[in-house]
């Protein structure tokens, strides 16, 4: 059982960044480097890595002393927040870019899928990217001519594999991409969030790929911010924070791990107008702020169970957009969606006008177990396409006031919504049940 | 399918400089392959001539040099209509100069590639210059016509040909490494090619015979490997007389820049992805 395929031993990779000492980027900074301090540039130019003890400010360990090991057939999680590491990781294994200290024996074909579409290019037609994308990503033309018809059913492009995918829409690009990239078969393969995209049907779909992967044998790790797919796919997880392997075990406890130490914003109005754009119709509807208020308008996070609350947020539109659509979420950590809830439910839906709207939704949490959850903001056209997406925009916790409650959340359930029961003591059994009598 | 059965990959800091790895690139000859028949599709994608603007960039050019330097200037030609004369140099010279800027720029235009998988990088410039043959085929079919045309025909000297364009290619292939390493860590590259190639093409017995330059200096000139390069390429086509030195001082010093090119390349190689 113990047969590692991969073994990274001390590995270690240092960014130079910042001043542009030893890294010109013009071709004038270094002409003008070697006559303003013409020795420096001659010890620059000469040493080929810079000497051990240059642990200056201009340095930036983005992995360091990471070892681990990985055996034949187990599908790992990778998780931990933006720039913990975990893409130059992947970046390494697959020999994109080189370590700076320590080293990697890998045994097998090395796969990997860094983004969706990699080497697609938008003048060729579909089918001449299947062979371009699939080439670039290791297959052999012979492979690709023997799977060709599956990648195309997969993709359901049957009708469009010879008109250039310029003229796709972008859903149908993704879904093309992917389906070549879900083909690939070697013994290793590295993924990084590339269930990100398409709409969650075409997601489900690639979920099920990833799960058939995952079963055949196959190594594989797996770069992911979405804890339910981690969690789903990946019975071992590796957490990463600010370039350590910090935590490494079975994949429920190391999500908690994670979850738990993981920052959360503690302001309780929070912003939402300085953060970057998921695309540029983003602009369109742009969530400014969000909030939760009890029924009395007191700004908390914190409700206690069973207790009715509002969600309360911002948004501006800065165009008209017919059957623009917008939704509230409430999620577990890990991502999954308990309530979706979206205007048309309770407003009359309508062409959304320029301006700036404040919302409050009232949420009545019978169902919530006591815990933390989270709240997204979707603002979408319906089935067409999003508009602006915060996922994760807050968290709120909901607290327990009895100590029943608090058992109950031990139950193995969904929701915690209790049920009525009724009940009566008899002396035999009765042939018919009589609980109507009572 | 036992675990040593599988090709077991070792990454550690700084793969060793001497690794310019054969059989690796042969391992890849199909992304090599796929990427040219790339370049070649896209080229003149949308365009409405086509591949016919492979014949009429040298044709075109040709045409001006025949006006300027042929009549109003009156460069001598060997004795040959300098039409023919200037359009056989000018077939590999542009086969150079356009391997040259392609593959200069190829890293760069490509960095979407380099930063998101791996294969051996020296694939990109190499198959950006081998787009370019199919452009120097289809302009050769217009030096056969002006052959009839003219009525001169090649004699024995058209055995030498193919093997002064391998050398043209080595030639070209390294400075566009060189020039295509430096790009990715400074862009000033991009411009300094086009100027590159302008000055090159003056330096180079393109518009002019070899034979203009005295004797004394012609060692000179042909340290420019293109000049002995073109010259002999010339002079098998049109069935003049060999210059045997010039072609193994330029030759060599072909070999020499593909050499240089491969060994630069290497070295700047391992910080691409970094970098780019």
């Amino acid at each position: 059982m113990n047969d590692p395929v991969i073994r990274v031993e001390n590995l270690g990779k240092r960014y130079r960044i910042g001043t542009a000492r030893e890294r010109n980027r013009t071709f004038r900074e270094a002409i003008t480097d070697m006559f303003a301090s013409p020795w420096r540039f001659m010890k620059s130019a000469l040493r080929k890595t810079p000497a051990p003890n240059e642990e200056s400010s201009d340095h930036i360990w983005a992995l360091k002393n990471v070892s681990f090991e990985v055996n034949r057939g187990e599908v790992v999680g990778i998780i931990g927040r933006n720039g913990a590491g975990k893409s130059t990781l992947l970046k390494i294994l697959s020999r994109i870019t080189e370590p700076t200290e320590g080293r990697i024996v890998m045994r097998g074909r090395v796969g990997s899928l860094l983004e969706v579409g990699t080497g697609f290019h938008s003048e060729l037609t579909g089918e001449e990217n299947i062979y371009l994308s699939g080439t670039i990503l290791g297959m052999r033309s012979s492979e690709i001519s023997r799977k060709f018809d599956e990648i195309v059913a997969f993709a359901e492009m049957e009708k469009f594999i010879n008109t250039p995918v310029k003229f796709y829409s972008s859903g149908m690009y993704m879904r093309l991409a992917f389906a070549v990239a879900a083909h690939l078969e070697p013994e290793i393969l590295l993924i990084d969030e590339v269930l990100a995209v398409g709409d969650a049907q075409f997601q489900k779909k690639c979920l099920g790929k990833m799960d058939d992967v995952a079963k055949g044998g196959r190594t594989v790790l797996f770069v992911s911010h979405n804890m339910g797919v981690i969690e789903s796919l990946c019975p071992r997880t590796l957490q990463f924070d600010e370039g350590t392997l910090v935590f490494q075990g079975a994949t429920k406890s190391v999500i908690n791990n994670y979850l738990v130490s993981h920052q959360v914003n503690n302001s309780l109005i929070v912003d939402l107008a300085a953060r970057n754009t998921i695309n540029d119709s983003s602009m369109e509807i742009r969530f400014h702020s969000i909030w939760t208020e009890t029924l009395y308008g007191e700004l908390v996070r914190q409700f206690e169970m069973e207790q009715p609350f509002f969600i309360c947020f911002k948004y501006i539109a800065h165009k008209a957009i017919p059957n623009a659509l917008i939704a509230v979420r409430i999620e577990t950590l890990s991502g999954q969606i308990i309530i979706d809830s979206w205007d048309s439910d309770s407003l009359n839906a309508e062409e959304i006008l320029p301006g700036y709207y404040s919302v409050r939704v009232k949420v009545d949490p019978q169902d919530l177990h006591p815990g933390h959850y989270q709240i997204s903001l979707v603002a979408a056209v319906h089935l067409i396409r999003w508009i602006d997406r915060v996922d994760g925009a807050l968290r709120i916790e909901i607290t327990p006031v009895s100590s029943k409650q608090v058992w109950r959340a031990e139950r193995n359930a969904i929701l915690a919504r209790v049920l009525k029961w009724e009940r009566t003591h008899h002396d035999n059994i009765a042939t018919e049940p009589s609980l109507s009598n009572m | 399918m036992t675990s040593e059965s599988l090709q077991q990959i070792i990454i550690e800091p700084k793969g060793k400089l001497g690794g310019f790895q054969f059989r690796e690139l042969w391992q890849y000859r199909e992304l090599l392959r796929f990427l040219i028949v790339r370049d070649i599709k896209v080229r003149y994608k949308q365009t409405v001539l086509g591949g016919l603007w492979a014949i009429l960039q040298p044709f075109m050019s040709m045409v001006v040099f025949t006006i300027f330097f042929g009549h109003l200037a009156k460069v001598p030609s060997d004795g040959l209509p300098y039409p023919i004369f200037v359009y056989t140099a000018l077939l590999p010279w542009q086969f150079f100069s356009g391997g040259i800027s392609s593959s200069g720029n190829s890293l760069v235009a490509n960095s979407h590639l380099i930063s998101k998988v791996y294969f051996p990088r020296m694939i990109i410039p190499a198959a950006s210059l081998g787009a370019g043959c199919l452009d120097f085929l289809i302009a050769f079919m217009l030096l056969i016509l002006m052959m009839f045309y003219y009525g001169i025909f090649p004699g024995v000297g058209i055995l030498l040909f193919p093997f002064l364009m391998v050398l043209v290619a080595f030639a070209s292939l390294g400075v566009g490494m060189i020039l295509a390493a430096l790009n990715v860590s400074y862009r000033d590259f991009r411009y300094v090619i086009p100027f590159l190639v302008q000055f090159w093409l003056f330096a180079t017995p393109v518009i002019y015979p070899a034979s203009m330059v005295p004797e004394q200096w012609r060692w000179l000139i042909n340290l420019n490997p293109m000049a002995g390069l073109i010259t002999g390429i010339r002079s098998s086509l049109l069935n003049l007389p060999i210059s045997w030195t010039d072609i193994w001082i330029s030759g060599t010093i072909s070999l020499l820049l593909f050499v240089i090119g491969i060994f630069f390349f290497k070295k700047m190689e391992r910080r691409f992805a970094d970098i780019i």
